[in-house]
Formats: structure tokens, C-alpha cells, sequence
């Protein structure tokens, strides 16, 4: 069980207010991601749910109980920190056993558990090392088998890929995703990457200084943004947002267009543009087009698209693919 | 920097500084040693001749030797011990966020800038002291007889002295050791489900390791040799009840006037020195390692 509802919770230090008030219902066995830009407030929403904060106003329930005055031990949630917060002078074996060591386990139970975690994370061979001799992809595995002993009602995953190198990235947003398909238990998980939010989530939550602005699963953001600030979070490379006479041609103040929902054309179409650049990936060409009246526009066309800096091009936006949004940002549907 | 010019200038440069700390060092030693095998007393000038072994047979068979010794331990040990325990209670104290916490951690490393001889003269005189003193005072206030504290507890009272003054260096030390302790690893073992004395014994102690081995290495080096502290008080007393090696020493050369006696006082306390050293960089040396 990992149903964990945020009822009007608020967080102020001093005088800055960083949470508002944030309504949240997370369902048990979701994958939830916080995801907005750095400083929105998401890392301390997952603290005020872990209880590393207190919250300043509001409610949080966990499985239905109360949790808002409890200490962390006993809300029965695990986390796994940016820094994997490893204890430098215990090793692999011991950095897993301390939660079972601090609940008072017996040394057999422990010993099974912390072995059966090990083999799950490939690292049986590593158990008598110290952290300081593991390289940075087996010690957030350690963190994790550290979580995934305790058998909690949800995960807390704060940035947890952030210090690994690109390659890595892959790897263990992979690892971390079969992970949550076979225990089947909530997981929270907090990052700044709309890659990671839209690859991994059941229901993604956008943030913005410390206000939810839509939650919904990746699809759904991606074809229905509620306002242009997700618009332009989800989705890679990011929607072309459009405002001025072309904008108001179409009657809305900001014009939104994916790079992927343009049509492009050497002989002719809606907007002329040169282009600037040319980033061929082999698999998609993305190309940025200086369109007169318009402004910088990314375009995705085709990989073998064989274009270059100075040509002249035409772009058709496709029909029903056009977002447009209102003078407050708003969608209009 | 590898050449041989530059070797040899940069020989030629460290020379005085070599040569100066050789002599200051290995002449007195020398010295020592020569008249630690001489019958060498000042109160019978020109009368020194060579005695073999007889000076250190001396000291050594000196009912008041054993009685230094276990002095000297006894107040090494227990100054290590107030030092480090008060230093790490009071270093989490003054590491926590309060009001006017500069001017108190200024308070606290006060007692260390204030010279052996004054801090021990205050104490005796207006602390200790069973008339003017303010335990005196205390003690008359609930109705007590006050304690001569340096006539009845002085290795006790020089320990308490001796200790006041270094718990601030303990304390510095392993401040700056608490505040390079991760917040995260905290936060993790919090919820983890340790409490706070498991989080103190299991992540902070361990964190700890190599700045509590620091002071206890320095502050043993420092402590052997303990002197001013107590010439100023009990003066060794009463008769050697807080006598310990160099105060020993001490009254071998400057109240004896016996040279040879006293330099072979001297050598033993070199070796006992050395003894404890390598008795501490056994026990506790590791912790230094990376």
C-alpha cells in the first residue's frame, strides 16, 4: 500500500514562500514525477512527503492515516538522495543492513535480505567494499538496494541520475523502471530532465514556483497542455511558441507548434525561412529556420534531409496539430 | 626542478635551516646524555667523574619516580579524557543554530589563549582557594566545609586546570570536523530509522575518527610535559602527591643541583615518551590513513 494524499500543503522559510499550496492525490503503485525547472520547488515537496521538512500549513495522509506531524522513520517511505548519501566508513553490506539494523532484525534475517537486494542490483561481488571504491553507477545501486530493503510503501527518488554521465543515464532510468514494474510499489521520483519525467512516468507532475500548473500521464501533457509553460517543458526539442501577427492571424495571443508538426518544403508553404543551423542525427535532421515575421523556429524533418546553412525553405505547420494559447498563457481548446 | 643545478641550489638553500636544527637539537641531547653518565652535582664543583650507570640506578630506584610516572599517566589520561568527551558534547552544542553563537564559540576558545601560569594562579587563588575562593563561596552557601582543593585532591585539581585549558582545542578541532559532516548521510540514516544516539554513534563517531585521533595525539605530546601548571600551585605536593617526570627533573637540577641525576632523568623521560607514542600510533594511528 502507498496512497499518499498532499492536501493543501504549504512551505514557507521565513519570509520566502516556496509551496503556495499543493493539492495531490498519488494512487498506490503509481510512478509519479515531479518535473519543472530548477528552484520550483519540487526536491522540497518530496522532503516535506519523506518529513525531512515540516510542512508550514496543510495535510499530508499516507495510506489514509494522518502523517503531517510524524518523524521520517515512521512514515514507512524510503529515499535515495543526489549524493546517494552512502555512509563512507561502513561497507556495501553494512550501508544496505542499516535500516534493518536500526528496525532491531536478527542478524539471519538481515543477512538474507541484504543478500537477496544484492543479487537483484548485481552487487554480490561488491558487498565487502567500501563506497569510496565503487564507481558512481554501483553506488547509486547501493542507495537503492539501501531503500528496497526496508520493503516501504513508496520510494523517494530526489535527482537521483543527475551525477551520473549520459550513458549511465540510460542504463539506470531503464534499472529503475523495471524495478518499479516488479515491485509494483509507489514511486516518487523528482527531476529537472523531461526526458527522464516523460520515459518513466504512469503520471507526470509539472511544477512551477511551487505551484502544480498540470499533472497527467506523458500523452496526455504532450497532446493537451493545459497552459504554454508546459507547452514548452514537455516535449524535445522544445514547442516553437509564436506570439505577434502571426499569432493573432489564427485569434490567440501565442501560436504553439511542435517541431515535429511541420511540414517541411523546397518549393513552397505557409512561411519562408532560412535556415541557421543543421543538426543531422542521421535518424531526424533538426534544423532552426529564421522565418521572416515569425522569429527562430525548430523544425524536425527527416534524417537524410540534406540541408544546409543559408538555404531557403518553406514550413507548413500541420492543421490540427497547432496549440494556441491565450494573453494569460492559457490553453484554448 | 629536477635538474642537477636546481638540486643542488635548492641543498644549498635548506642548509642553514638543516644545520641550525641539528645543532639545537642534538647538542642539548648529546649533552644530556654526556652528563647523565657523570657524578655531576653543583653544589661540589669540579669534582664530576664518570659513574658508568649510577645516575639511572639512582633515579630509577627513587621511591619518587614510580609515584611520577603513574602521576604523569594518570594526568595525561584524564585530561585526554574531560578534553575529548567535553570537547565533542560541547563541539554538537555550539554546532547547533542559536542566537549569538559567534560571540560564544569566542567565548569557548578563550581558556586557550590564556598562558599556563595565569590560568593555574586563578585558579588557585580565586576558585580554589579555601578562604577567598569562589567553591569556598559556594560551599558556605549550602551550608558546607569548603575543600583545600590543592592540599587534598591536587592531582585532581592540576587535572581540572590543566583540562580547562585544552578542551577548547578539543572543541575547535572537532567542530570543524562536525561541520564537513554530510547533511544528507544524517537525513538518510533519519530515515533509515536511527535515532539520535544511533545516528551519533553509528555516522557522526565514526565521522569524527581522525579529528578525535588529532587531539589526542598532540594533546599527549603537549600533557607529558606538563610543568607550569604546576610549579605555580602545589609545587609538586604535598611531599610528591602531584609530582609527575619533568617537574621531577626539575627538582633534581634546581633544587638538588644534581646535573647527572637529572640529565639521566631526562633520557628516561625521552624513552618513556617514546614508549607512549608508539603505544598510541598502534592503537589509534590508523585512523590517520585514508
Amino acid at each position: 500500500m502507498g496512497a499518499i494524499t498532499l492536501q493543501k500543503v504549504s512551505k514557507s522559510f521565513g519570509d520566502v514562500t516556496v509551496i503556495p499550496g499543493v493539492d495531490l492525490e498519488i494512487n498506490d503503485g503509481e510512478f509519479v514525477v515531479f518535473v519543472g525547472p530548477s528552484g520550483c520547488g519540487k526536491s522540497t515537496l518530496l522532503r516535506l512527503i519523506a518529513g525531512l521538512e515540516d510542512v508550514t500549513s496543510g495535510a499530508i495522509r499516507i495510506n489514509g492515516t494522518d502523517a503531517t506531524g510524524m518523524p521520517p522513520a515512521k512514515r514507512g517511505l524510503a529515499m535515495v538522495f543526489q549524493s546517494y548519501a552512502l555512509y563512507p566508513h561502513m561497507s556495501v553490506y553494512k550501508n544496505i543492513a542499516f535500516p534493518l539494523k536500526m528496525a532491531g532484525q536478527d542478524q539471519a534475517a538481515i543477512k538474507q535480505k541484504v543478500e537477496s537486494a544484492a543479487s537483484v542490483l548485481n552487487l554480490t561481488d561488491y558487498l565487502d567494499r567500501r563506497p569510496g571504491q565503487l564507481s558512481g553507477g554501483q553506488r547509486q545501486r547501493v542507495a537503492i538496494g539501501r531503500a528496497i530493503v526496508r520493503e516501504p510503501d513508496a520510494f523517494l527518488f530526489d535527482e537521483p541520475l543527475s551525477n551520473l554521465d549520459a550513458s549511465l543515464r540510460v542504463n539506470m532510468r531503464l534499472e529503475i523502471s523495471e524495478l518499479h514494474q516488479s515491485l509494483a510499489t509507489t514511486m516518487i521520483y523528482v527531476t529537472h530532465d523531461q526526458v527522464e519525467a516523460m520515459t518513466m512516468a504512469d503520471k507526470i507532475v509539472v511544477l512551477r514556483a511551487g505551484n502544480i500548473e498540470q499533472v497527467g500521464s506523458p500523452l496526455e501533457l504532450y497532446r493537451n497542455p493545459a497552459n504554454a509553460f508546459v507547452a514548452g517543458f514537455i516535449g524535445s526539442p522544445k514547442m516553437n511558441l509564436i506570439e505577434g501577427p502571426e499569432a493573432e492571424k489564427q485569434s490567440c495571443t501565442t501560436l504553439g507548434v511542435r517541431p515535429e508538426h511541420i511540414a517541411v518544403s523546397t518549393d513552397g508553404g505557409a512561411w519562408k525561412g532560412v535556415v541557421g543551423v543543421a543538426e543531422h542525427l542521421g535518424s531526424d535532421t533538426f534544423l532552426h529556420v529564421r522565418v521572416e515575421g515569425v522569429g527562430l523556429m525548430t523544425v524536425r524533418a527527416e534524417g537524410e534531409f540534406d540541408l544546409h546553412h543559408g538555404q531557403t525553405i518553406f514550413l507548413t505547420p500541420v492543421p490540427d496539430k497547432i496549440y494556441r494559447f491565450d494573453k494569460n498563457g492559457n490553453a484554448i481548446r | 626542478m629536477a635538474t642537477m643545478h636546481t638540486q643542488n641550489t635548492a641543498r644549498l638553500m635548506m642548509s642553514p635551516a638543516v644545520l641550525m636544527l641539528l645543532v639545537w637539537m642534538v647538542v642539548p641531547l648529546g649533552m644530556t646524555l654526556y652528563f647523565s653518565f657523570l657524578r655531576y652535582n653543583l653544589l661540589m664543583p669540579g669534582m664530576e667523574h664518570f659513574t658508568g650507570f649510577g645516575n639511572y640506578e639512582f633515579f630509577l630506584s627513587d621511591p619518587a619516580f614510580f609515584e611520577a610516572l603513574a602521576n604523569t599517566l594518570l594526568l595525561v589520561g584524564g585530561v585526554l579524557l574531560v578534553t575529548v568527551v567535553g570537547g565533542t558534547f560541547l563541539a554538537i552544542l555550539i554546532n547547533q543554530p542559536f542566537w549569538g553563537q559567534g560571540i560564544v564559540r569566542l567565548l569557548v576558545i578563550a581558556p586557550f589563549f590564556v598562558m599556563p601560569t595565569v590560568s593555574a594562579l586563578v585558579w588557585k587563588n580565586m576558585l580554589m582557594h579555601p578562604v577567598n575562593g569562589l567553591f569556598a563561596w559556594i560551599a558556605h552557601g549550602f551550608g558546607l566545609d569548603p575543600v583545600d582543593w590543592l592540599a587534598v585532591l591536587p592531582l585532581f585539581s592540576i587535572t581540572m586546570i590543566v583540562a580547562w585549558g585544552w578542551l577548547p582545542f578539543a572543541t575547535l578541532i572537532i567542530l570543524t570536523a562536525l561541520q564537513s559532516l554530510d547533511q544528507e548521510q544524517q537525513e538518510a540514516a533519519e530515515m533509515d530509522g536511527a535515532g539520535i544516539v544511533s545516528i551519533f554513534t553509528y555516522i557522526t563517531l565514526p565521522h569524527l575518527s581522525r579529528a578525535l585521533t588529532v587531539v589526542v595525539l598532540i594533546e599527549t605530546i603537549f600533557l607529558l610535559s606538563i610543568f607550569a601548571e604546576i610549579y605555580v600551585t602545589t609545587s609538586g605536593g604535598p611531599g610528591t602527591a602531584s609530582t609527575n617526570i619533568s617537574f621531577l627533573i626539575y627538582a633534581e637540577a634546581l633544587l638538588k643541583y644534581d646535573v647527572g641525576s637529572a640529565a639521566a632523568g631526562g633520557v628516561v623521560a625521552i624513552i618513556l615518551a617514546n614508549i607512549v607514542a608508539i603505544f598510541l600510533i598502534r592503537m589509534i594511528g590508523k585512523n590517520l590513513e585514508a
